[in-house]
This record gives structure tokens, sequence and C-alpha cells, in this order.
């Protein structure tokens, strides 16, 4: 797959998405926009445009870096306990202060993220069974540990239908006013692409790591703090998409290798490509409703997952 | 010119090197040899500062090495070892690009690319340069891991058991190239190696080890001797002279 087709979809994408939706605006409109389909598009459909070409190029970028940083292809905010540390943190943020600003509960529900994260790192240093599919089902018993803890606090403080909120992704929420918080990531992504030859290089493990002089603590430490922060502004705008930081970065793995410099912008470009596309399928499938972005995300990313994995047994 | 001085170091309650010192001399290759569970590996890590030393001191020209820079330490002593095999989906010439990573810090220079391509040239790697490590035979990957070490053009190259896993062929093209790396460009090269007889053949100085202490050690044709061999490993081996090189007979 060449980056330049790639761009030419992201762009056909692009387009198709914000001329999708109930209210009725064609491309020969843009001349002459009404002042309420000009308001749509403001409020509505640009943001929901950017929100998903971000969390579709941050989500999957932190798939990239947390598979390279743990040697293991399996390994994804969804499958290591980021999100669900993260979930668990918005609910500690909204029982202790019960009127947290976003901001509040980003802070803590990205330390909550970081040490999540942390932790898996560590069980996976004591792990001495290194089977490639074991790992991911530790990272998933982790994550539904934290989660069962997260379900019980809520349940006593009644705020399951809050937390619940941040379970299914959910891009027909994202309006002016309440998803900005999303650009945080852009920042986040630049760190990664400057970090993008050390994140190889502690790819290659600790030893050769220290063998080329490399830092090996601190650079992973830097890839978890990437992770935990993206997947928390992530989260806490559009909620949790699953396998999208599994599925982007092991295609671009396939026909592009692990260097990290060079997969990088195709790993951010192809994520965006496919969260756009599940979108726009999510909404024109059950017009004028819509399929959560979760589900379509999941069905299409399953059957792909699925497809990788009985290829991978093909040429190994 | 690397120095160890009353070095140990314990896993538990065993000593796995125990008050090791010596000195390894610059230029030459010099083999670590003994049994399994000598404490070989573990030396070599120490030495390349990979694992913490308990006590004593390393030095390398002059320098001790716990109190060097990573980063500078990388431009005097590279090390490979069996375990820095790992499924990564990088080509060949990505690979020995790394090997320039203390000197560009991943932004290479034209200068690093010419170190690049003469290491490729040096293992002879041309025609499978752009081939994924995955897709390459186990021989293939240790002489990409190689290339990627002489990218790095240290003065000490230190390898843990570099012909584990290698047929016969590529064992003793891997050794020649050592030869060549000392004897043209200079380099101090260290290795462990479980074959006496690519030890015999192949490196200047031979010290044997065995149970954390160091048991015998000095130019090769001292070591590889009946008596001070059993004295290692506890068995009757004959030397024979062929072409004249010593020959350890000991399969039967």
């Amino acid at each position: 797959m060449k980056k330049r087709y790639l761009f030419i979809a992201f762009l056909i994408l692009s387009i198709t998405s914000l001329f999708v939706g109930v209210k009725d605006i064609t491309p020969l409109d843009l001349f002459h926009l009404s002042e309420d389909q000009l308001q749509i598009m403001m409020i509505s459909r640009l943001p929901r445009l950017v929100s998903l070409i971000i969390a579709g190029a941050s989500m999957s970028i932190c798939g990239l870096i947390m598979q390279q940083l743990s040697r293991n292809k399996f390994v994804s905010p969804t499958t290591a306990g980021t999100m669900d540390a993260a979930r668990l943190g918005i609910l500690v943020s909204l029982i202790l202060f019960s009127s947290a600003t976003m901001m509040e509960q980003m802070i803590i529900a990205s330390l909550f993220a970081l040490a999540g994260t942390f932790l898996f790192m560590k069980l996976l240093d004591r792990i001495k069974f290194k089977d490639a599919i074991f790992i991911p089902l530790v990272g998933l018993m982790f994550g539904n540990i934290i989660n069962s803890i997260t379900t019980f606090f809520a349940f006593k403080h009644d705020l399951i239908q809050s937390i619940s909120s941040w379970l299914h992704g959910d891009f027909s929420m994202v309006m002016t006013g309440r998803y900005e918080m999303i650009y945080i990531s852009i920042p986040l992504v630049i760190i990664s692409y400057l970090f993008a030859q050390k994140f190889t290089v502690a790819g290659m493990g600790e030893e050769l790591s220290t063998s080329l002089g490399l830092n090996y603590r601190f650079v992973v430490n830097i890839g978890l703090v990437i992770v935990a922060l993206s997947t928390t502004v992530v989260l806490l705008t559009v909620g949790t998409i699953p396998f999208l930081g599994l599925i982007v970065p092991n295609i671009v793995s396939i026909y592009h290798g692990d260097n990290l410099k060079k997969n990088l912008s195709h790993t951010a470009l192809l994520g965006a490509v496919f969260l756009l596309l599940c979108d726009i399928l999510g909404r024109i499938l059950i017009y004028p409703y819509e399929i959560p972005i979760g589900l379509t995300v999941g069905v299409i990313g399953s059957v792909i997952f699925l497809y990788l994995l009985m290829r991978r047994k093909a040429y190994a | 010119m690397v120095e160890v001085k009353n070095v140990s170091k314990q896993y538990g309650n065993k000593n796995v090197v125990d008050n090791v010192s010596l000195q390894i001399a610059k230029g030459k290759i010099t083999s670590f040899i003994g049994p399994n569970g000598a404490g070989k590996s573990t030396l070599l890590s120490m030495i390349s500062r990979l694992i913490s030393k308990d006590s004593g001191e390393i030095f390398i020209d002059g320098e001790e090495v716990s109190k060097c820079n990573s980063n500078e330490l990388a431009k005097k002593i590279s090390i490979l070892k069996q375990s820095n095999h790992i499924n990564i989906r990088l080509t060949i010439r990505e690979l020995v690009s790394f090997g320039r990573f203390p000197y560009s810090q991943g932004r290479l220079t034209k200068e690093d690319w010419r170190y690049v391509d003469e290491a490729i040239h040096y293992m002879e790697l041309e025609d499978i340069e752009d081939k994924f490590l995955d897709q390459l035979s186990g021989g293939q990957q240790q002489r990409a891991y190689i290339a990627m070490v002489i990218a790095q053009n240290t003065d000490y190259i230190l390898l843990d058991e570099p012909l584990n896993n290698l047929d016969m062929k590529h064992s003793v093209q891997i050794m020649k190239v050592l030869r060549r790396l000392t004897d043209e460009l200079g380099k101090t090269v260290i290795i462990v190696i479980h074959d006496i007889n690519f030890a015999s053949c192949y490196s200047d100085y031979i010290v044997a080890l065995k149970d954390g202490k160091v048991v015998q050690e000095g130019p090769t044709e001292e070591i590889i001797d009946s008596s001070v061999l059993k004295g290692i490993y506890e068995m009757d081996i004959n030397i024979e002279h062929i072409n004249e090189n010593r020959i350890a007979v000991y399969y039967a």
C-alpha cells in the first residue's frame, strides 16, 4: 500500500464525512451555505471530522509504541489495561471531586492510565512464559480486574451511567465546546515522531539498547507517558475504541516492518482512514440512525484481525 | 586494554563470578572457555556494563566502566549476545544502520551511511540487504547482527557464543571475519566460545573459567594442552597437531 493512495483515500473519506448526516448538505451548497447549514458544519461536522482523524491517528500510534516497547504484536491500550485504568481514574475523579472539570478528570485519569500500563509492563518482566498470545490474555484479565473494581465503586456511588458512557466510543456527541481536549494529542504525536528512532532501538531489547548507548528506562517511560495521555484524552472525548491500536500497526508492520521512523506516518494515516471509514459506514447503514463506532470498528476490526492471525501462520 | 580487578557477582548465595582479575590485550582475539555455568557470559556482560557487578573494578583504556557515560562507552565497546536476537521486522540495512546510533542518535549523516555500507560489504550481505530479518536463516541473521556491530565501529567487540546454532561453513566464515577485524582494523575481540577447536585455531589468548574463577589463562598454545585442559574440563583430551593447528580430540 503506497502512502500516496492512502492519502487520497484519506482526503476522499474526510470530504465524505463532512457531507454525511441527517441535515442534507451537498458539496455544491458550500458556496452558498445557509445560516443553519453553516452552524451544522462548524458545530458538529467539522469537530467530528477533526476528532475522528486525531483519535484514529493517535490510538494507532499508541498501539504501535506499546507493541514496540513490549515487543509483542498483540499488546495495545485495550489489551493491556490502559483503557480500563483510565476509566477507573475517571470514576475516582468523579467520586473525589463531584464537579471535576474536564482538565481535572484528564489529569487524574491519565495518572491512573500510566500506573496501570506501568504495572502491566512490570507484570511482563515477571512472566517467565513469554508466549505471544499469552501476554495479551494476561493484559485482558488485568484490565477486567480493574474494570470490576470500577464497576463495584460505580454501583456504590450511583455512577454506573456516567461510567458506561465512556465504555462505548461515540462520535455523534462530538460538538464544539466538548471535544477540544483532543487537540492535546497533536503535541503527543509530534513527540512520538521525535522519539521514533529511540523507540525502535528500545524495541530491540534492554541489552541491545544499552550496548548502543540508549537510556532504555527513560525511553520506555517516555513511551508509556505518551500512551497513557493519548489514551485518556481519546477516552474522555469520544470513549473506548476497541481494536484500533491493535490492527492498524499490525497491518503496517506486515508490509513496512518495524522501523518506527518509516512506518509512523503510515500508521497514523491508516488509523485515520480506518476510523473514518468505520464511522461513515456506521452513519449510513441504518440512516438516519447511527451504529456506534465501537461496533463497526469491532466487527470490521475482528475480521481483519482474524485474517492477520491466519496469514501470520501461513508465512511463519 | 581491558583490566578486570577483583570482580565478583552473586546470584542468591552462589558466586557466579568469584574475585576475578585479568588483563585482556589490545588488538588480539581472546576467547573465554570453560564448562557450562563457569561465569563466562556473566563476566562478558559485566565488562560491557549490561549487568552490574557486586564488587571490584573494570577498566577499559584506563576508565572505570560504571563511571563512564553510556553513550560514550557505546562508541568504544559493543556486545552481541545470543539473547539479542529478537523478533523485529527490520531489513538488514536498517538493522545495520542502528549500529550508528551512538554517533547519530538516529539521524544518520552521509558518513554514517558509508560505515553502514562498508559493514554490509564486510559481511557480504549486499544481495540481501533489503530483506527483513525474519525472512533470513539463522546464519544470515547472525551475520547481519555482526555487521551492525562492525558499523558501530568500536575498538572492543564482545561476542557471546557467536557460533551458536551455526553450521560449519558459517562458523568458519564468522571466525575468519573476526580474525580480519583484529588483523586489518586493529580491533580487540573477546568471545565466549564452547568449541575449543575454534578457540584453538583462531584466538591469540585463552582465558579458562570454572566455577566463577579463572583457572588458566595464557597464549593459545599454552592452554590447548592435554594436561591443562584436563584440569578445566575433567576429561582426557588428546591434542593432535594438524597443519600447524592444535586440534583437541575428545569425541571418544
